[in-house]
């Protein structure tokens, strides 16, 4: 049985081996429109199917949100596609060739995507600008850390940056000291002087207030275009605000997608999350 | 240089103040008489050329415990086997003024009856090869050690542990006679250092010198680490592991890398400590110790180097002080000492100067 499937895996029609493409330095392919699909993955954790034929792919320049109540896999499906977690079975790829799967969690990023994580991380005791600097692209091996100073064009990219998050005020100041909200920002800064195709946002929105939320939803929505963005959310009336395509999670499947309008009204979606 | 030390007015006092000692010192003790107030005794001069090779130890733990966040309880080692591979080429030297007169072996292999010099002692005769052993063994075993233990993640208390463990495990190694380090005992009674007698006072006075320049050298080094976007991802790391893997870059090898340097600085320190001392025995490797030269570090103040060093003279003083005043206090002042600094002074000396520092600031603002 197990040969079997390993055989029909083989010669599915839109196999692409990594022999035939390199996957290091490559820039992902997006002919096709999408920039990040899953196809049935599944991962357990001692028995609990924590995602479970989890299908799912995101289009280039999308901005999309995934909603789910508690224990829905939104958070392992996140740690599946940036290489923290290693799914038992399926397929995760960047781009229509890219196999993310054996791919490190540095690698990842470096191929592209970045990952912002519910609690803002920020590295409290560097001023904003070194966090930026910190995650700008660019060769981030040892030596060439050590060796490295601001060019120019890397220095203009930081101040873009530090204007399109609104910091350029504190950009000398400690990151330690900024507001929650503020973190965010910067954490999402941190995400672009990466250079990313794809963001990974995890619940931007929490613990904010309501005019930090409209600006963070003014964020995301300038940044998708450039950016693939996907969020991930509990709270509905932010998802309203930027969502145009929204994917319900329940139990590690996917339940529904759609529009929010359509989504609402689905009867199974009012029944595991909204109708509660 | 200057570049590295711009805004860093703690570094830049501490080289003053050791360049002033080299120059200082060797005039207070070779040109002004014994019988004036101000002569300084060779045995001071070499109690203060201790004190530096300990200031440089410290640095080492300071940069990888104050920056890079590992609490490395085995330090001790890297110093330990700096130490042995200089204690190795001062045995050499003596060739036949032992007690057993035998030009070829040192004295503890022919008092066990070997009849050749093991292989791991061929080449310690030149210096330079000596020197090269030097930085290359302990640097060696910290790349091996953190090679391993980094790319597994072992982090935090785990690591401490096993670092501890590493100096335990190497100090039982030591101990044992077949292993041709002179056992129990170690190596000792040596004569010269390229041909200066070692107890002359113008040697004495060289390798406190020596140790002045390594120290300066030594911080200039670490100072310029820790200015880089390589010291700056080294704190990220500290704070938030995980998050450092994210934006790409890989944790292990920064690690790696900053832990070896780390070590060889350590072998270097120990190196300087032996012709100074003396003696080399397996009690360099004890845990105690190591876990001591980490109580220097969090007395000065961690994460800022010049404060490692800082307390590092400070508490060697104390030391000396204390077991000649009253040899039983010194344990427990020692382990007070830690007590105090981490429920008081969590920055260490350094932290208490920056804060009376914002007090007097704020009195006359």
């Amino acid at each position: 049985m197990k040969q079997l499937d390993t055989l029909r895996e083989i010669m599915r029609p839109d196999e692409v081996f990594p022999f035939v493409h390199s996957q290091k330095g490559l820039e992902p392919i997006t002919d096709r429109g999408v920039i990040l699909s899953l196809e049935g993955v599944n991962k357990s954790f001692d028995g609990f199917k924590a995602i479970n034929d989890l299908n799912m792919a995101i289009d280039a320049g999308e901005l999309r949100c995934i909603i789910g109540p508690n224990g829905a896999g939104k958070t392992t499906m996140m740690d599946i596609i940036t290489g923290k977690t290693v799914p038992d079975t399926g397929r995760v790829r960047f781009g229509q060739t890219m196999n993310l799967l054996g791919m490190s969690e540095p690698e990842i990023a470096q191929a592209g995507i970045g990952r912002k994580f519910q609690k803002p991380t920020v590295f409290e005791c560097l001023t904003v600008a070194e966090n930026l600097e910190l995650a700008m692209h660019g060769d981030k091996s040892v030596w060439a850390t050590f060796r490295a100073t601001l060019s120019g064009e890397q220095q203009d990219h930081l101040d873009k940056v530090l204007t399109t998050i609104g910091l350029q005020e504190g950009a000398k100041g400690q990151a330690g000291s900024l507001s929650h909200g503020q973190k965010q920002w910067l954490e999402i800064g941190m995400l672009l002087m990466q250079r990313p195709h794809v963001l990974l946002v995890d619940e931007p929105a929490a613990g904010m207030t309501h005019q930090e939320m409209d600006k963070t939803t003014e964020l995301l929505n300038a940044l998708a275009g450039d950016h693939t963005v996907v969020v991930v959310e509990h709270d509905m009336d932010f998802v309203r605000s930027i969502a145009r395509r929204v994917t319900v999670l329940h139990q590690g499947h996917v339940l529904a997608e759609g529009t929010m309008d359509d989504v609402q009204q689905d009867q199974r979606v009012i029944e595991v999350y909204l109708g509660e | 240089m200057f570049r590295i030390l711009k805004g860093d007015y703690g570094g830049q006092i501490l080289i003053a103040i050791v360049i002033a000692a080299c120059a200082l010192v060797p005039y207070l003790n070779l040109y002004v008489p014994a019988s004036s107030p101000f002569h300084l005794s060779t045995f001071t001069v070499t109690l203060l050329g201790k004190y530096l090779t300990y200031a440089l130890l410290a640095l080492s733990v300071d940069l990888v415990w104050g920056y890079l966040g590992i609490l490395s309880l085995g330090h001790g080692a890297f110093f330990a086997l700096g130490g042995y591979a200089m204690g190795m080429y001062l045995m050499r030297q003596i060739g036949d003024r032992g007690v057993y007169g035998n030009p070829e072996l040192p004295d503890f292999m022919v008092f066990l009856n070997w009849d050749a010099l093991p292989w791991f002692w061929q080449g310690f005769d030149m210096f330079w090869f000596a020197m090269l052993m030097v930085l290359f063994v302990p640097g060696l075993l910290a790349y091996v050690f953190g090679y391993l233990a980094f790319r597994s993640r072992v982090t935090g208390v785990y690591l401490s542990i096993i670092t501890q463990a590493l100096t335990y495990a190497l100090l039982l190694a030591f101990f044992r006679n077949e292993m041709g380090f002179g056992g129990n005992n170690g190596l000792t009674d040596f004569k010269d250092i390229l041909g200066f007698n070692l107890q002359s006072d113008a040697t004495r006075i060289g390798l406190f010198i020596a140790s002045g320049i390594a120290l300066i050298l030594g911080y200039l080094s670490c100072r310029a680490i820790v200015a880089s976007r390589l010291g700056r991802v080294a704190m990220a790391v500290r704070d938030s592991e995980d998050r450092v893997r994210f934006i790409g870059y890989r944790v292990d090898k920064v690690k790696l890398a900053i832990f070896t340097f780390s070590a060889v600085l350590a072998g270097v320190a120990g190196a300087l400590y032996v012709p100074q001392v003396g003696i080399i025995n397996p009690g360099e490797f004890s845990p105690l110790n190591s876990i001591e030269l980490v109580i220097w570090v969090a007395v000065g103040g961690r994460g800022t180097l010049y404060g490692a060093a800082l307390g590092a003279i400070v508490v060697n003083y104390a030391k000396t002080y204390l077991t000649g005043a009253l040899p039983e206090v010194w344990l427990f002042a020692l382990g007070s000492l830690f007590v105090l600094v981490t429920l008081y002074l969590p920055q260490g000396i350094v932290g208490l100067m920056r804060r009376r520092q914002k007090e007097i600031g704020h009195e006359t603002a």
